[in-house]
């Protein structure tokens, strides 16, 4: 597996280390713009995540990157092919789950993951590596003791995991997932969110969308939001999520401290103040509390949340009425 | 690819049931026919039916008879109009196509998995109503049906003009029919292989021609003749299935229901046989697609008629052509966003 990768990578080494790349990506659905112009940079081992309120464009770009929708204008690369045109040749490399999973509800889920096996090109002929490949997928993705109950009777959790295990079969360079945890239950999203790191840790770049904040915040290293169909931010997680030049001080005695700051309290809760930075740092102001006789439970730079970044780039989703009603 | 489509395919209890039910029409049928011994007076019924009460072994054809004007195209349909529009709106065509299968592939695939069907379920029908035929009404002789049949003749001013029109006509036929026709009033076998102008072979012409039915005096079919006419009959079945097959896969490429699709193509399907049997629309009948439906029939005169049926395997080649063409190009440049 591994040399075979190898040779992957040197047959058609993406040439500026990006995975993804598109330029100026449009897509039109009669007069509403779905997507409009977008410039994706994906970087190969990334983990890489695509946020953007319900809505906003982020399915269909997710299908333009994988050449089920075409794109109205731009260019898109993956894995150094361009896309629609050869992007039959770079799918197998890629496993993907687009809005939510889909499955032949009368087939149980092995048997689901052996027609899409079968249905793909042929990699060798020995079908029993195809079955040993099923049975890892399932493992991995914790539904090795699934039986042959149809899919029908699946919960939404179990058939995530097996639109999970379809998207791993390809053992995939690159893994474009659409709300992945939709349905899953605080284990199960731990769960995938594990694997997904297991398997960027091996080599695999993760490009994921989500409207779910938090699963950004705890899984990505770069973020890309899109707001109504523009990207309004592509940056890595921690540069976004940079210190505001405060410091967040935790005081059992918060008047005490009030008064010995002054001005430099910008907000107050309870036992928490957050400070505008001195020179000097933490370090010199923890000294100059300590000092005064004010006792100190913690003290941290602030930094900004993803969640702030976020909201104050985006409007509310273009499936809200307000929108609706801006627009007009 | 055409392997995941055939295993998909029978692995769907729908496409049994429709078999099942395709062989079960004529079954009831024979059961009544077995019981009652009241036979459809000829010209009456479908073809054949008449004729079975002395032949079991020609019930296949009666059976193909029976299923071919609904119910055999009504299981094509709902087949064909799931083919695309169903895996789309489950949303398993995203996951084929990104596995990735082509989408040419994907199309060619299922046009093989509903061309398979319809030979299956062709062959079911006849294979159980010959069991159920012989069983029934006993093996019999096949007489050489040509007589059962209706025959295919200009209608009304032709029969009048009967007696020099048979004088006229090619030996072909006159050798087997000897003094049998003479005894019916109008019947004149294969009189249309002559004049194209005066015969005009339209289905008006065809029905009325039923009344006209010559006795079931024809010489005996060997065993081997008649598997061999009824092969033919049956390929032809399934060719002009095709047809159908081919507008519901299209209308299948179109629309993401597979309700919509099939009830499209047989609404295409009824439109054309109003309007093959509409005079006023003579202009346009030789091109609608359940214009040469019936000329399997034709496999069964002797000498077999073959105008009719190449005339039907053309039309069908066009119609597939045309249309998958169409679907193609739908297919092939539509977003998918199911």
């Amino acid at each position: 597996m591994s040399t075979r990768q190898t040779q992957r990578i040197d047959a058609r080494p993406p040439s500026s280390g990006l995975v993804i790349e598109t330029r100026g990506v449009t897509k039109r659905f009669g007069s509403h713009v779905a997507v409009d112009d977008v410039d994706l940079h994906v970087a190969e081992g990334a983990r890489y995540g695509f946020l953007g309120p319900n809505g906003s464009g982020k399915t269909t770009m997710v299908r333009m990157l994988l050449g089920l929708v075409y794109a109205t204008r731009g260019e898109i690369t993956v894995l150094g092919a361009t896309v629609p045109h050869r992007v039959a040749d770079v799918l197998p490399e890629i496993g993907a789950m687009v809005e939510g999973p889909a499955a032949y509800p009368h087939l149980s889920g092995r048997t689901n993951l052996a027609l899409l096996d079968a249905s793909g090109p042929r990699r060798g002929r020995d079908g029993q590596r195809r079955r040993g490949r099923v049975e890892e997928v399932l493992e991995r993705v914790g539904l090795a003791a699934v039986d042959r109950r149809p899919v029908r009777t699946y919960s939404l959790g179990m058939r995530q995991r097996l639109g999970l295990a379809g998207a791993l079969l390809n053992r995939p360079r690159l893994l474009v997932l659409d709300e992945p945890t939709n349905g899953l239950d605080p284990h199960g999203i731990r769960e995938v969110r594990d694997l997904l790191i297991e398997l960027n840790a091996a080599g695999t770049t993760v490009f994921l969308s989500s409207h779910l904040l938090a699963e950004i915040e705890a899984l990505c290293t770069t973020v890309g939001v899109v707001d109504r169909g523009r990207l309004v931010l592509e940056d890595a997680l921690d540069a976004v999520r940079g210190p505001t030049g405060r410091l967040v001080v935790r005081t059992p005695d918060p008047d005490g401290a009030a008064r010995l700051l002054g001005r430099a309290v910008a907000e107050r809760h309870d036992h928490t103040l957050v400070v505008d930075a001195a020179p000097g740092g933490p370090s010199a102001l923890a000294r100059h509390l300590v000092e005064h006789g004010v006792p100190l439970d913690g003290l941290a730079e602030q930094r900004r949340s993803l969640e702030d970044v976020v909201v104050a780039l985006t409007g509310p989703g273009s499936d809200t009425a307000r929108d609706r009603r801006d627009r007009a | 690819m055409i392997r995941v489509e055939l295993i998909k395919l029978a692995g769907r209890p729908r496409t049994w049931v429709a078999i099942g039910l395709l062989c079960l029409l004529p079954a009831v049928v024979a059961v009544f026919l077995a019981t009652t011994r009241i036979s459809p007076p000829p010209g009456q019924g479908a073809a054949f039916l008449s004729a079975v009460l002395q032949s079991g072994s020609l019930y296949p054809a009666a059976a193909l008879a029976l299923v071919l004007p609904i119910f055999l195209p009504v299981a094509v349909a709902v087949v064909a109009g799931d083919a695309v529009a169903g895996e789309s709106s489950q949303g398993t065509l995203r996951y084929l196509l990104v596995r990735p299968v082509r989408r040419t592939a994907l199309l060619g695939a299922k046009l093989v998995a509903i061309v398979v069907f319809v030979v299956v379920a062709v062959l079911s029908v006849a294979g159980t109503s010959y069991v159920v035929g012989v069983s029934l009404f006993g093996a019999g002789d096949p007489v050489a049906v040509v007589r059962a049949l209706p025959e295919v003749t200009g209608g009304d001013d032709a029969v009048a003009g009967a007696g020099s029109a048979g004088g006229e006509q090619p030996a072909s036929a006159g050798g087997q029919v000897g003094g049998s026709d003479a005894s019916q009033s109008g019947a004149r076998p294969g009189t249309d292989t002559g004049d194209s102008t005066a015969v005009a072979d339209d289905q008006a012409a065809r029905d009325r021609a039923q009344s006209s039915v010559s006795s079931l005096s024809g010489e005996a079919l060997g065993p081997a003749d008649l598997a061999a006419r009824l092969l033919g009959a049956m390929g032809y079945v399934v060719v002009s299935m095709l047809g159908v097959a081919a507008i519901a896969l299209f209308l299948s490429t179109v629309t993401a229901s597979s309700l919509g699709a099939t009830l499209g193509a047989l609404a295409a399907l009824i439109t054309s046989q109003v309007l093959v049997s509409l005079d006023a629309a003579s202009s346009v009948t030789p091109y609608l697609p359940t214009r040469y439906w019936l000329a399997w029939v034709d496999f069964f005169r002797d000498p077999i008629f073959l105008r009719d049926i190449s005339s039907g395997l053309w039309l069908q080649a066009g119609y597939v052509v045309v249309l998958m063409l169409a679907a193609w190009a739908n297919f092939t440049t539509k977003d998918v966003t199911s």
